[in-house]
């Protein structure tokens, strides 16, 4: 049984271009599937489909179910706002491509990360003030009590992106979807972060959809990688056997590209 | 040597009712050199980039531009500042006007410093498919929308992105599309120096080597020098001449990218380098 069922998955814009295309790939429980292509291949409109966040006026059509433990299998597509808000959060949640776009700019960090807490696992008082910093430290802000009295745009980037990690972590999600959680830290945060989300995931049971540009990020963090292009997805396979023996001419020209920098680091080095 | 554009000469800084963000930062840009900023994520690297932009003061030291103090308050050293120093922010997104189609907010930096004049000023020889000298000050009016939508289409082109994007609102596009429009905005009035906030983090690694490939091309033919700040090694090492690294607001390894990646003598540089992600290879 799979928690996530996308089967013929399309979304169109408002002006009737394709922008998915008859997607279809499951995620069962535990699993993590990464999901590559270049950029505006389509990968955060699918994110957002599976949440049923889509912007106003796209129109969609396939399915996509979740089913999660201990609630009704839901399909996504075409259900109620109602019906979709008792999902959020504890059934899927999302770490979105944009931190600041998904921080309210007028709000303390620290209340954003204790709101998932108090809502999903009821702790008050001392005990949430407590759990949102260790939910800051976990992420390895290493200032955790300046962090949560800050707001938003008084913390940089890579401090922000953590924090989105943090709330979404906090949700307990049955499937987490993570759309390039990471772009923003540099490659030591970065390792420690991505071991982080793999720990936590295991320990606790959960999926993972990992989106990422990001060929070596994805070889870390997944075991299965689905290569989107152009709305569709052109190859699907282990993420050694994408990035040793890619078949599609368009996975071979994203390794390609990929070694080209990883070459250039290698000619810089003794 | 050349002498630098810009200059931090022994910045300190710290935002208000806080620790001190930087300490004692001191480096030149100098042309023909392009300079990657790297460290740790809060180590300082925006805050010294809206240092040398002139969006914050320093507290103490001084930020140079073209050898006199940056002085933003004075007209004409503003739009020569501008003219000469373009930038792309860390959240493209939130620096990209929501109101606006993508075709006004490319042309920006165009119409701010007037076209026209700005081109006048520029030495013909670099002139290029991005943008044009043949436009002087007396050209009419309707030429210069002309000129305009001409480097506009360009400048996208250049990006990656369709010529029917200018007609879009920036809520239209992924977070990559949204990130080279900020750099198509940066680089569409011909700039001496980018100062670029983790310009391709956003992007996937085909279309970062085609961005890459660009910034490299106006840095050879253009005369731009570009100061990036990324935390993608591999970008830095293809592009750039001269590498810092900062840690926790101080600048504690620095010199030329070929010495410093080869040989770096700083534990977090050494860090840094170990670990960066790399593909999992089934040849070697
Ligand atoms: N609100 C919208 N209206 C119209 N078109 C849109 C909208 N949002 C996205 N698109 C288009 O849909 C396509 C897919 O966008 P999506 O954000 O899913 O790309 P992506 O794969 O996440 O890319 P990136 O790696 O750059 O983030 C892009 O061509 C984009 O321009
Ligand atoms: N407006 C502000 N008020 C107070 N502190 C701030 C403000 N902006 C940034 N800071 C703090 O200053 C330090 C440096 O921030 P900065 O944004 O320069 O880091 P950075 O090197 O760019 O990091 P990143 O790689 O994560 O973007 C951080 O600890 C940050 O939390
Ligand atoms: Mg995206
Ligand atoms: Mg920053």
């Amino acid at each position: 049984m799979s928690l996530l069922t996308v089967n013929g998955l399309s979304v169109h814009s408002p002006d009737g271009r394709a922008l998915v295309r008859d997607l279809s790939f499951s995620i069962g429980p535990g699993e993590r599937l990464g999901l590559i292509g270049e950029s505006g291949s389509g990968k955060s409109l699918t994110a957002l489909a599976i949440m049923g966040l889509l912007p106003a006026g796209m129109t969609v059509s396939g399915s996509v179910v979740l089913d999660a433990p201990g609630m009704p299998a839901t399909e996504v597509v075409g259900a109620p706002s109602r019906r979709l808000d008792r999902l959020r959060g504890r059934a899927a949640t999302t770490v979105f491509q944009e931190p600041l776009t998904a921080l309210d700019p007028l709000m303390r960090v620290g209340r954003q990360v204790a709101e998932p807490l108090r809502r999903w696992r009821g702790l008050r008082g001392a005990a949430l003030r407590e759990a949102t910093l260790s939910a800051l430290t976990e992420v390895r802000l290493s200032d955790p009590e300046r962090i949560a009295r800050a707001y938003p745009h008084e913390i940089s980037g890579g401090q922000r992106q953590r924090v989105a990690i943090a709330m979404a972590l906090a949700c307990e999600p049955a499937l987490l979807i993570a759309d390039e959680p990471t772009t923003a830290l540099d490659v030591s945060v970065q390792a420690d972060v991505l071991s982080l989300l793999a720990n936590l995931i295991a320990a606790r049971g959960m999926s993972l959809l990992f989106i990422t540009h990001d060929l070596a990020v994805v070889a870390g963090v997944t075991d299965r990688v689905l290569v989107m292009r152009d709305g569709t997805a052109v190859e699907s396979g282990t993420v050694l056997d994408i990035v040793t023996a890619p078949r599609e001419p368009y996975t071979r020209d994203l390794v390609d590209s990929a070694r080209t920098f990883d070459e250039a680091l290698n000619r810089r080095k003794p | 040597m050349s002498d630098p554009i810009l200059e931090a000469r022994d910045v300190h800084f710290g935002y208000r009712h806080a620790a001190p963000v930087l300490a004692g930062v001191s480096f030149a840009v100098r042309p023909g050199r392009s300079m990657a900023l790297v460290g740790e994520s809060g180590a300082g690297k925006t805050t010294l980039l809206r240092l040398l932009l002139g969006l914050a003061r320093p507290g103490s030291g001084a930020i140079l531009f073209d050898g006199r103090e940056l002085d933003l308050r004075d007209r004409a050293r503003r739009l020569e500042f501008r003219r000469g120093v373009q930038t792309v922010f860390q959240d493209p997104y939130s620096s990209l006007d929501p109101r606006q189609r993508v075709s006004r907010i490319v042309a920006e930096p165009l119409r701010s410093l007037g076209l026209g004049s700005a081109v006048a000023d520029r030495d013909t020889s670099r002139s290029s498919g991005l943008g044009s000298a043949i436009v002087g000050p007396d050209v009419s009016r309707t030429d210069r929308q002309a000129e305009i939508r001409r480097r506009v289409t360009a400048a996208l082109d250049s990006v990656g992105l369709p010529a029917d994007a200018a007609d879009r609102y920036p809520h239209e596009f992924s977070g990559g599309q949204r990130q080279r429009i900020a750099i198509a905005r940066a680089i569409v009035c011909e700039p001496r120096v980018l100062l670029a906030d983790e310009p391709v983090s956003a992007l996937d690694v085909t279309t970062r080597v085609r961005i890459v490939d660009l910034l490299a091309e106006l840095t050879r033919e253009r005369g731009l020098t570009v100061v990036m700040v990324s935390h993608d090694l591999g970008v830095v090492a293809t592009l750039c001449e001269d590498i810092a690294v900062l840690e926790r607001g101080r600048i504690v390894e620095r010199g030329a990218i070929d010495t410093v990646l080869g040989s770096p003598s700083h534990p977090y540089t050494r860090r840094l380098i170990a670990s960066a992600p790399r593909l999992p290879s089934g040849r070697s």
